[in-house]
C-alpha cells in the first residue's frame, strides 16, 4: 500500500496479533458470565462494523439495509439447527453463503441507484423481510440446547470459549479487510467512492467491484448474524432485522472512523460496553437508553468531525508530512524523448463515423465523421455548446451515440462501457478536473493503471513511470486534493496514461492555465505524441492550440463546420464567424 | 372468490385506500417540501410524525381538548394543534442541527452533505424512537374517536349481493387531511412566504442577492414540513394507536410517495401519497394483511429502481 500512514503489512499483522492476545487474555480471567458476554457481543458488533465498512466505508455506497444480510444469517443458522439438526460448526459458514447469495441479489438491482436513493433503498431490504418473517410465524426461535453432544453444536459450558469464537470471527474480517484495502478491490472501492464516472474512465469496472464488495459485506454480517444466534440462543425478527441492527453497523464504523481497518473495531470497543452498562444499570428506568447512546455518538460524530475522527486526524497528520521526499529510484522511470516530431501522416487508427447524439429536440451532436492517424495531435475547437465534450462523452462510452460508429482499430467500440473503452486503449481527461482528491497522486495514476496491468506490482510501475511521463514524480505521495491547477491537470493525463492508452482524449487541459504553464503542459503533450501516443484535445480558445496540434477540427452547434491544418483554419471565414461573429471579420478584413 | 365477494372487496379495498391514502399524501406533502424542495434527507421525518401524535395524545388528555370538543371531534382538533407545536420543535432542531449539513454548510461536504443529513438524521432518529421509549413508555395508545368504529353503508348494489362500508372516522380524517393540502398549496404558490421559500430552495445564492434570508427561510421550511406530517400523524391517530417506534414504517410510505410524485412537487407528493394508501390496501385482496408493509417496500424499491425521476418527472442525465 502507498500512502504513507498506512502501516506496514507485518506491522499491521502485528497489531491484530497483538490485540487479539491481549483480549483473548482478558476473556480468560473474567469469570462473571454478563461481562464475558458483552465481550463476545463487541467482536459481532465489530463484524458487522467491518462488514458495513467493506462496502459503504470504502465505496461510500451508505447502506441502511445491514440487518439484511445479519437477520438472515442469523435464521439460517437457527432454522438449519432446528429443521435439520445442522451444527451452527456448518451453519454460520452457510449463513455466510446466504449472505454473500442475499447481497449479490440486493446489489444488482441497487445499485443502479446512488446517493441517499441507495441508502433508502437498502433501508427497505431488512424491514420487507421483517414482516415476512413475523408471517411466516418465527416470532421467535429458540436454538434447542443438545445436551448429549453440546460442543458439536457449538454449546459450551464455559462461555470464554465464545468470546474466543467471537475473537476469531472478527480476527478474520480484519484479515480479510486489510487484504481488501491493499489490493486493487480497496483502490477501485475508493476511486469509487471519490468520483465514480472518472473511475469507470480510468478503466475500474466499477458494477463488478462494488457487487464483489456487497457479497463479501453479505458473507461478513451473516456470519455474525449466525452467530449472534449461537450466542443469545433467541432469534426474533426485530432483534436480528431491526432497525437498530443496521444503524448500528454504521454507527460503528463511523464512529470509529470509515474506510479504516481499526475503526469498526474502535467504534464497537466504545460503544458496545458503553450501551450495555447503561442499558443493564438505566435500562428499567429508561428503556431505550442503548438506542439513545448509539443516536447521540452519531450525531456528535457528524457535528464535531463530518468526515469521521480517523479521517480528521489523518488529514491534520498528512498535512505535516506534504514534505516527504520522492520515492527513491521514481526518476529513473522517466523515457528519452525525441524533440523532433514526426509530421507525417500514420495510418489511421481511430474513426468516428457519423455520429449523432441528441438529448430530447436539442441536437447535440451531428452526423460528424472524423479520422485521427497514428501519433497525430488533432485540436476540436468549437464555442461553448458547440458539442466538444458530448462528442468525448460519445467516444470514451459515457454516452451512446443514437447512431454512427466509433472505430478503434477497425473495431466498433460505440456504446461500450467506459472500462471497456478504456481498456481497448481510450484514456481521458475532464473539463473540470476530477481526480481522487483524497488519494495520493501515485495512488490517482496506479487506478488508472489497472486496466492494463496484470499485476499490483506492474500497475505500480506503469503508474511510477506514468508520473515521470508528466513531471509529477515528486509529488508521488502528496494528496491530489493538495495540488495546483496544473498538476491536477498533469495528474488527470498520468492516470489516463498509466493505462497504457493508444489515444488520449484530453478536455479543455489548457484551460485556466497561466502563460507559463501552458507552455509546460504542451512540452508533455507534444512529448507523448512523439512516443506514438494519438491525441485529441478539445479547446474552446484557438490561441495555444495553433502551437500545439497537426489537424483542427472545427465544431458549431454540433456539427463539423471545417477541417484542416491550423494555418487554414484560422483564415477560414466560416470559422471566424462561429467564432467572432460577422461583424468581427468585416471589422477586420 | 365468487365475482361479487371479489367486486365488494375490491371497492371495500379501494375506498379504504383512497381514504388512508389521503392521510399519507398529506404527511408526504409534508415530506416534500425538506427532500422534495429543499433536496434535504430528514430520515427523523416518520419520527417527527410519531412525536405528532403523542401531542395530539396529551393535548386530547392533558389539556383538555377532550373536555372542551369532546370524544367525536375533539381527536381532529388535538391533531390540528400537533401543527403549530411540532413546526416549533421542527425549527429548533433546524436551527441547532439540521442548518450545519444543510445549505451553504452542507455544500462544502461530500455529495453536498446528503450523507452527513442522512446519518444526522439517522441519529435523530433513534434518539426520538428510544427516548419516545423512555417519555412516552412503550404500551400503545389511541384517542380514536367513536366516529372509527362507525361507518356508512354504501347499498346494497347490483342486486343485494355488494355492500361497501365507508369508516365514518377516516373519511372525516381524509376531508381534513385534503382542507390542509390545500391550504398549504394556496400559502405556497401564492404568498409572499410561499414564494420566498420556494426561490431560497430552488437556488439559495440568487435568492440571497434578491433579498432573502435563505437561512430563515430553510429553518421555516423544515418547521413546516414537519408540521404538516405531525397533523397526518395526528389525524392517523384519531384511529389507530401507536407507539414510539411507529415513525419508521411511515418513512417508508413517505419517501416512496414523495418520489412517486415526483421530487419538487408539492401536488405530485400529495397524489404519490394517495397511491401508496391504494397500493397498500389493494394489496390486501392478494396478500396477507401482515404483509401490507412488505408491499410497500417493495413498491418503493420498484420505484426508485424503475423510476427515480417519479410518474410526473422528467429525466434529466448529467456526466
Amino acid at each position: 500500500m502507498s500512502t504513507p500512514l498506512a502501516v506496514g503489512w507485518r506491522r499491521q499483522a502485528l497489531l491484530i496479533a497483538a490485540f487479539a492476545l491481549a483480549y483473548g487474555l482478558l476473556a480468560a480471567f473474567v469469570e462473571h458470565s454478563y461481562y464475558l458476554l458483552i465481550l463476545t457481543v463487541v467482536p459481532v458488533w465489530a463484524v458487522m462494523g467491518l462488514a458495513w465498512n467493506l462496502l459503504s466505508g470504502y465505496s461510500g455506497f451508505v447502506s441502511f439495509g445491514h440487518a439484511a444480510f445479519f437477520g438472515l444469517g442469523a435464521y439460517f443458522v437457527a432454522l438449519a439447527q432446528i429443521h435439520w439438526g445442522v451444527s451452527p460448526w456448518l451453519g454460520i459458514p452457510g449463513a455466510a453463503l446466504v449472505g454473500a447469495i442475499a447481497g449479490l441479489i440486493v446489489g444488482i438491482p441497487t445499485f443502479r441507484l446512488r446517493g441517499h436513493y441507495f441508502a433508502l433503498a437498502m433501508l427497505a431490504y431488512p424491514l420487507a423481510l421483517l414482516y415476512v418473517f413475523e408471517w411466516l410465524g418465527y416470532q421467535e426461535l429458540a436454538l434447542p440446547m443438545q445436551r448429549d453432544h453440546p460442543v458439536a453444536y457449538m454449546q459450551f459450558e464455559d462461555h470464554r470459549i465464545y468470546v474466543w469464537l467471537a475473537l476469531a470471527l472478527m480476527i478474520g474480517a480484519m484479515v480479510l479487510t486489510s487484504l481488501v484495502e491493499r489490493s486493487r478491490f480497496g483502490m477501485s472501492l475508493v476511486a469509487i467512492r471519490e468520483d465514480e464516472a472518472a473511475a469507470e474512465a480510468a478503466g475500474i469496472r466499477t458494477l463488478a467491484w462494488k457487487l464483489r464488495a456487497i457479497t463479501l459485506s453479505g458473507a461478513l454480517a451473516g456470519a455474525s448474524g449466525g452467530f449472534y444466534a449461537v450466542v443469545l440462543l433467541v432469534v426474533t425478527p426485530p432483534a436480528v432485522f431491526g432497525m437498530l441492527v443496521s444503524a448500528q453497523a454504521l454507527i460503528v464504523a463511523m464512529f470509529g472512523g470509515v474506510a479504516t481497518l481499526w475503526g469498526p473495531v474502535i467504534g464497537a470497543l466504545v460503544l458496545v460496553p458503553l450501551s450495555e452498562f447503561l442499558h443493564a444499570r438505566l435500562g428499567n428506568v429508561i428503556p431505550g437508553i442503548q438506542g439513545v447512546v448509539y443516536g447521540i455518538a452519531i450525531v456528535a460524530v457528524i457535528l464535531l468531525a463530518p468526515e469521521g475522527v480517523f479521517w480528521k486526524v489523518k488529514d491534520m497528520v498528512l498535512r505535516r508530512r506534504v514534505q516527504t521526499p520522492a520515492l527513491a529510484g521514481l526518476g529513473s522511470a522517466s523515457v528519452e524523448v525525441p524533440p523532433v516530431r514526426n509530421n507525417s501522416p500514420g495510418a489511421v487508427v481511430f474513426e468516428v463515423r457519423n455520429a449523432s447524439k441528441a438529448f430530447g429536440g436539442l441536437r447535440a451532436v451531428r452526423d460528424i465523421s472524423i479520422k485521427v492517424a497514428q501519433g497525430e495531435i488533432l485540436g476540436i475547437i468549437g464555442p461553448n455548446g458547440a458539442g466538444k465534450t458530448t462528442l468525448f462523452n460519445l467516444l470514451n462510452g459515457f454516452l451512446r451515440p443514437d447512431q454512427g460508429q466509433i472505430l478503434l482499430g477497425g473495431k466498433d467500440i460505440a456504446g461500450r462501457r467506459p472500462y471497456e473503452i478504456c481498456a481497448a486503449g481510450v484514456g481521458r481527461t475532464f473539463q473540470v478536473v476530477r481526480p481522487f482528491r483524497r488519494m495520493s497522486v501515485l495512488d490517482n495514476a496506479l487506478v488508472g493503471a489497472y486496466v492494463n496491468a496484470a499485476s499490483d506490482s506492474q500497475a505500480r510501475a506503469a503508474a511510477e513511470q506514468a508520473l515521470a511521463q508528466v513531471g509529477l514524480q515528486d509529488q508521488a505521495q502528496k494528496l491530489a486534493g493538495t495540488l495546483s491547477n496544473k498538476q491536477l491537470r498533469l495528474l488527470e493525463i498520468a492516470r489516463a496514461l498509466a493505462g497504457k492508452p493508444r489515444l488520449l482524449l484530453l478536455d479543455e487541459t489548457l484551460a485556466g492555465l497561466g502563460a507559463g504553464e501552458v507552455e509546460e503542459v504542451i512540452a508533455v503533450v507534444r512529448k507523448l505524441a512523439a512516443q506514438g501516443i494519438t491525441i485529441v484535445i478539445i479547446e474552446h480558445t484557438m490561441q495555444a492550440m495553433v502551437r500545439l496540434v497537426d489537424r483542427f477540427v472545427v465544431l458549431n452547434e454540433g456539427a463539423l463546420l471545417a477541417e484542416g491544418l491550423p494555418q487554414d483554419i484560422t483564415r477560414d471565414s466560416a470559422v471566424i464567424d462561429a467564432y467572432l461573429g460577422k461583424r468581427w471579420r468585416v471589422a477586420n478584413a | 372468490m365468487s365475482v361479487a365477494q371479489f367486486t365488494e372487496n375490491f371497492l371495500q379495498a379501494l375506498i379504504a385506500g383512497l381514504l388512508t391514502g389521503s392521510i399519507y399524501g398529506l404527511m408526504c406533502v409534508g415530506l416534500s417540501v425538506i427532500f422534495g424542495v429543499m433536496r434535504v434527507i430528514n430520515f427523523a421525518h416518520g419520527d417527527f410524525m410519531m412525536l405528532g401524535m403523542y401531542v395530539a395524545y396529551y393535548a386530547f388528555g392533558l389539556l383538555g381538548i377532550h373536555a372542551v370538543f369532546g370524544a367525536t371531534i375533539g381527536p381532529y382538533v388535538a391533531a390540528l394543534i400537533a401543527g403549530p407545536v411540532i413546526f416549533v420543535a421542527g425549527v429548533v432542531v433546524h436551527r441547532l442541527l439540521i442548518s450545519r449539513v444543510t445549505g451553504m454548510r452542507g455544500s462544502t461536504l461530500q455529495s453536498e452533505g446528503h450523507y452527513a443529513q442522512l446519518i444526522l438524521t439517522l441519529g435523530l432518529a433513534l434518539i426520538l424512537q428510544n427516548g419516545g421509549l423512555y417519555v412516552f413508555g412503550s404500551t400503545p395508545v389511541s384517542i380514536a374517536t367513536p366516529l372509527a368504529s362507525n361507518a356508512w353503508a354504501l347499498g346494497p348494489l347490483h342486486g343485494d349481493r355488494i355492500e361497501v362500508f365507508v369508516n365514518q372516522g377516516q373519511t372525516v380524517a381524509a376531508v381534513i387531511a385534503v382542507a390542509v393540502v390545500l391550504a398549504f398549496v394556496m400559502i405556497m404558490s401564492r404568498s409572499r412566504l410561499g414564494k420566498s421559500l420556494r426561490a431560497a430552495a430552488d437556488n439559495p445564492e440568487a435568492a440571497t442577492y434578491m433579498g432573502i434570508d435563505v437561512a430563515q427561510s430553510h429553518r421555516l421550511a423544515f418547521g413546516f414540513g414537519v408540521a404538516i406530517t405531525a397533523i397526518g400523524g395526528g389525524l392517523l391517530a384519531s384511529g389507530t394507536s401507536f407507539q414510539p417506534y411507529v415513525g419508521l414504517e411511515y418513512v417508508i410510505v413517505m419517501y416512496a410517495g414523495v418520489v412517486l410524485g415526483g421530487l419538487g412537487s408539492v401536488s405530485g407528493a400529495f397524489f404519490g401519497g394517495l397511491t401508496i394508501g391504494l397500493v397498500q390496501q389493494m394489496s390486501t385482496l392478494f396478500l396477507p394483511n401482515q404483509l401490507q408493509n412488505t408491499a410497500i417496500f417493495v413498491v418503493f424499491l420498484f420505484i426508485v429502481l424503475l423510476r427515480p425521476q417519479g410518474l410526473f418527472g422528467t429525466a434529466m442525465r448529467r456526466t
